[in-house]
């Protein structure tokens, strides 16, 4: 037997002393790792356990003038299950047929389909959603969302607009205002498995979302109502291709009303009309239609305005001094222009007149004659001056700018079409909006619908404010105009326009589309009231009616039925009534 | 001779690491157990049951004199060949492995066996030598012994077969009076390594992977184990909130079963774990320097050696303070065969520990 020697003993020593010293090595290294580097790692495993869920934000609402909520949110639900976690699929298969109305092959196969989570049904309505819930069957899963919602369907569709899955607007006012209405999306962070399992009780975090704010808007949604049925109303009568209405106040550019038929269902916003064929078209085509069928006539279309533009040039001549009221002129039927002959619109001519006659008759050879004495110069620096290069710079996206000859390219053949309202084009908005600028003392306003930002809880966040610009036309020349639209409507070519009591300003226009040899027209009617005062403007354009196409004839009775309910309810009263309360008053 | 007592110190470090190692499997195979078997306790429980089996056998071992071990050596190194050699032909292969050798519901890993049979060759050979035991050729030959069961185990096993040379080396050193032939065998044994490391390309991927793990699919592993690491702080998550575990280190209950240590107890608690081990290891270099033969300061440092080599390279490998390579941590690592011959190896040098000349 050997001896354990003491040079054993010392080598054992040795070994273990190499061993403890490795081992405290050790320590230092986790030391590294563990203190030094710890905030490296630990954000690294972190990012690689957490997953981040999305809680959307909800929208802003839209509200109307009067207080109504034109586009709100709806909880909806959607309804998804887990097939792992499923222990009576038969039960809950026979559940969920009942509950969604759906049949049980489809049910079926969604549920028994091995996936990790297979949505059944999305949309479903909250009360549904609860019930659901409340039968407490494993693996399956409620989520609540939000959906844009509008109560009133049709109502303003063009103008309100809509929006898309995730949230963000997508035509009108919802893309316009996105960033007021959308809020902030808050976050959920989970921690899951290596297999993306959530796990639950730790590591939840919760950022809330944070709403988005409403708007408030000037339109009014009684007046868009019925201006929406005079324009459906016409619409069939004149089996036209489309109406569009548009009313606003031309002291300071609040739109009550923009009404273009047919308008489609914000709620349905993909669906095309009933009875649209659409077999055998590429997605695209069928892309196109839509876009066509969300198309805001007011804005995003330029027409040639006709007569209704005799206010323009009136305006300039007036301001320039180059006519008066009194001017007489002579009207044959027609007008030589340099080697062209322009006629009238009535052939036989409408004599000799004085020139606000001539603005009763609509009278084309007239107008001719102010636009030539004002000449190519001034009268495209008064079009520039009114604003009509411009944009109206309305709170609506896609507006349409003016289509007009470049100055060089304007002769005097030009001119005299371009004073009756032909040979170029403008949006309606920007008819109206000149207009109103013209009657209100000469002051351009900005076309709006946006008045206001309020949070959820009424706090004013924003009141919106728009550029005016003064100065447009003199006070004189704008109540000369005032006073001879209102001839028009009383004695004139409108006077289908006319209301007993009120006193109501207004002009017609009768176009002929491009290609002239199609025979397509669009009659409008620009009206507004009271006359001496401007509260309201509207104008109503009709595309291709067919039978009767004459403006005074077919347009102007529907701003006519339209400011017989919409004058009373914005307070102004007719002017037989203020006589009798003066006399109730004395007695 | 000296007194016939038990080291109650060494028993007691060992039972509270298997307590410990018991506790920490468990908090990081109920994920793995549930996910594949359905079954929280799967690991747990097979590692209960091997540890209660190695706790009679620690029993019955440290009762029993251990020159009788010495004497039936070569037959126990025969056995563990033959095991050794079986399990190439008809091993069950687990994780892409042919380590283990099926007994009905239990399976068995030779090379665990292999580790206590060399120790105890190795010492009877030491003892049988009549001549002078300090030249050159004499500790050739003893490492020619070792080379057949290297062999066997290396073909399947090269990390298990790398602490079976160390062993031997470890044993060689002890008994031979001389430290220059050791420096020379060091410096060989170095260029050898080298030399063994270019050859093939993929050892090379590997030493790549170990400087910047992050860059290469095959360094997953050790990235999810410093991540877990470093997550877990000075103080961790706290037992059994690890979220390493939960699939992204992979197979955490087996080698990187350290990392999951540190993610839910912390520098502290790993630092703990380290210190209870290193007590271990010197209450076996005592156990060693106290024996009252030769052989059973071998048999007591061969199992000092292997028990550190193997807490040393597989926290240095979990720290990616050195290249991969498959080592267990003793104890704590899933592993019955492991528990198993690791609490024989304490019964053996607890059975030295009753014959030493007094310790302390």
């Amino acid at each position: 037997m050997k001896k354990n020697r003491t040079y054993h003993k010392k080598k054992i020593v040795i070994i273990f002393t190499c061993c403890a010293v490795m081992l405290m090595g050790l320590i230092g290294r986790l030391v590294y790792l563990m203190v030094f580097r710890s905030d490296y790692y630990a954000q690294k495993a972190d990012d690689l356990h957490e997953r981040e869920r999305d809680i959307k934000a909800a929208r802003g609402r839209i509200i109307d003038a009067t207080g109504e909520i034109l586009a709100a949110n709806k909880t909806v639900c959607t309804i998804s299950v887990i097939h792992s976690q499923i222990k009576e699929p038969e039960k809950v298969i026979d559940m969920l047929c009942r509950e969604l109305e759906l049949s049980e092959e489809v049910v079926r196969k969604r549920v028994e389909k091995v996936s990790s989570i297979e949505r059944v049904k999305a949309n479903v309505d909250k009360e549904t959603g609860d019930r659901i819930r409340e039968y407490g069957y494993a693996g399956v899963k409620v989520d609540e969302d939000f959906k844009r919602y509008y109560p009133y369907g049709e109502l303003a569709s063009k103008v309100l607009g809509f929006t898309g899955a995730d949230n963000q607007g997508i035509i009108g006012l919802e893309v316009k205002y996105d960033e007021v209405l959308q809020g902030v999306n808050g976050k959920i962070l989970t921690t899951t498995d290596a297999r993306g399992i959530e796990l639950n009780g730790i590591g939840e975090n919760r950022i809330d979302p944070v709403p988005g704010y409403d708007l408030h808007i000037s339109l009014d949604r009684n007046i868009q109502e019925y201006a929406q049925q005079a324009a459906e109303k016409v619409m069939e009568k004149k089996q036209a291709d489309g109406v569009s209405i548009l009313m606003m106040n031309p002291q300071n550019g609040e739109i009550y009303a923009c009404v273009n038929v047919p308008e489609f269902d914000l709620n349905e916003p993909f669906e095309l009309p009933e009875g649209t064929a659409t077999d055998g078209l590429s997605e695209e085509q069928i892309q196109d239609l839509r876009n066509q069928m969300w198309r805001n006539a007011c804005i995003n279309d330029t027409y040639e305005p006709g007569s209704t533009f005799k206010i323009i040039t009136m305006s300039a001549g007036l301001e320039e001094g180059v006519v008066s009221l009194d001017d007489t002129f002579l009207c044959p039927g027609y007008r030589i222009v340099e080697d062209r002959r322009i006629h009238c619109h009535k052939r036989t001519g409408h004599g000799t007149e004085t020139f606000l006659q001539a603005a009763q008759n609509s009278c084309n050879p007239v107008f001719i004659d102010v636009g030539l004495r004002l000449g190519v110069d001034r009268y495209y620096e008064y079009f520039k001056q009114f604003g009509l290069m411009e944009k109206t710079g309305i709170d609506l996206p896609g507006e349409a700018g003016t289509i007009m000859h470049d100055k060089k390219n304007i002769g005097d053949v030009e001119l005299a079409t371009i004073s009756f309202g032909q040979s170029f084009q403008i949006t309606p908005v920007q008819l109206a909006t000149t207009v109103s600028s013209l009657i209100n003392g000469g002051r351009r306003i900005t076309p709006h619908f946006g008045v206001e930002v309020q949070d959820e809880n009424g706090k004013v966040i924003e009141t919106l404010s728009y550029e005016t610009e003064d100065g447009i036309v003199s006070e004189k020349t704008s109540a000369a105009v005032r006073m001879i639209l209102e001839s028009v409507v009383s004695e004139g070519s409108g006077k289908n326009a006319a209301i007993e009591g009120y006193s109501i300003g207004g002009k017609t226009a009768t176009s002929q589309t491009l290609p002239r040899s199609a025979n397509r027209y669009i009659s409008s009617f620009l009206g507004f009231a009271p006359a001496d005062n401007p509260k309201v403007l509207a104008v109503c354009i009709i595309d291709n009616p067919q039978g009767i196409y004459y403006g005074g004839t077919i347009a102007a009775p529907v701003i006519k039925e339209i400011f017989e309910d919409v004058l009373p309810y914005l307070g102004i009263e007719r002017a037989e009534l203020q006589e009798e309360e003066k006399v109730a008053n004395l007695e | 001779m000296g007194k016939k007592k038990l080291d109650w110190t060494l028993l007691i470090l060992v039972a509270i690491l298997a307590a410990f190692g018991l506790m920490l499997l468990y908090s990081t195979s109920t994920y793995n157990g549930r996910v594949k078997f359905d079954d929280p306790a799967y690991y747990f429980k097979k590692q209960l049951f091997a540890t209660i089996l190695g706790a009679a056998v620690l029993a019955a071992v440290s009762r029993a004199d251990y020159h009788i071990f010495i004497k039936f050596a070569p037959i126990i190194y025969a056995v563990s060949l033959g095991l050794s050699l079986a399990v190439l032909f008809v091993g069950q292969e687990i994780n892409g492995s042919k380590r283990w050798l099926s007994l009905g519901p239990l399976s068995f890993q030779p090379a665990e066996f292999a580790k206590v049979a060399v120790v105890l060759f190795l010492t009877y050979r030491i003892e049988r030598t009549k001549k002078k035991t300090d030249n050159l050729f004499f500790m050739a030959r003893t490492m020619c012994w070792l080379l057949p069961i290297v062999g066997l185990v290396g073909s399947n096993n090269l990390s298990t077969a790398i602490i079976i040379l160390g062993i031997g080396v470890m044993l060689v050193f002890v008994e031979n009076p001389r430290y220059l032939q050791f420096l020379v065998i060091g410096g060989t044994g170095v260029a050898f390594i080298a030399l063994f490391l270019s050859l093939e390309s993929y050892r090379l991927e590997r030493l790549a992977i170990w400087r910047n793990p992050e860059a290469y699919e095959k360094g997953f592993q050790t990235i999810q184990g410093l991540y877990a690491i470093g997550s877990g702080g000075i103080f961790g998550r706290g037992f059994g909130n690890s979220l390493q575990k939960l699939g992204f280190v992979p197979e955490a209950q087996n080698d990187m079963i350290f990392s999951i240590i540190c993610e839910e107890l912390g520098l502290f608690g790993a630092s703990v774990l380290i210190l209870i081990f290193s007590l271990l290891v010197w209450r076996l270099m005592v156990i060693a320097t106290h024996a009252e033969d030769l052989s059973g300061a071998l048999i007591a440092s061969g199992i000092m050696g292997h028990m550190a080599m193997q807490v040393i390279l597989n926290i240095a490998v979990v720290t990616n303070t050195i290249p991969n390579t498959g080592i267990t941590l003793p104890f704590v690592s899933y592993g019955g065969t492991s528990v198993l011959f690791l609490l024989a190896e304490m019964g053996l040098a607890l059975s030295v520990s009753r014959r030493s000349r007094g310790i302390m």
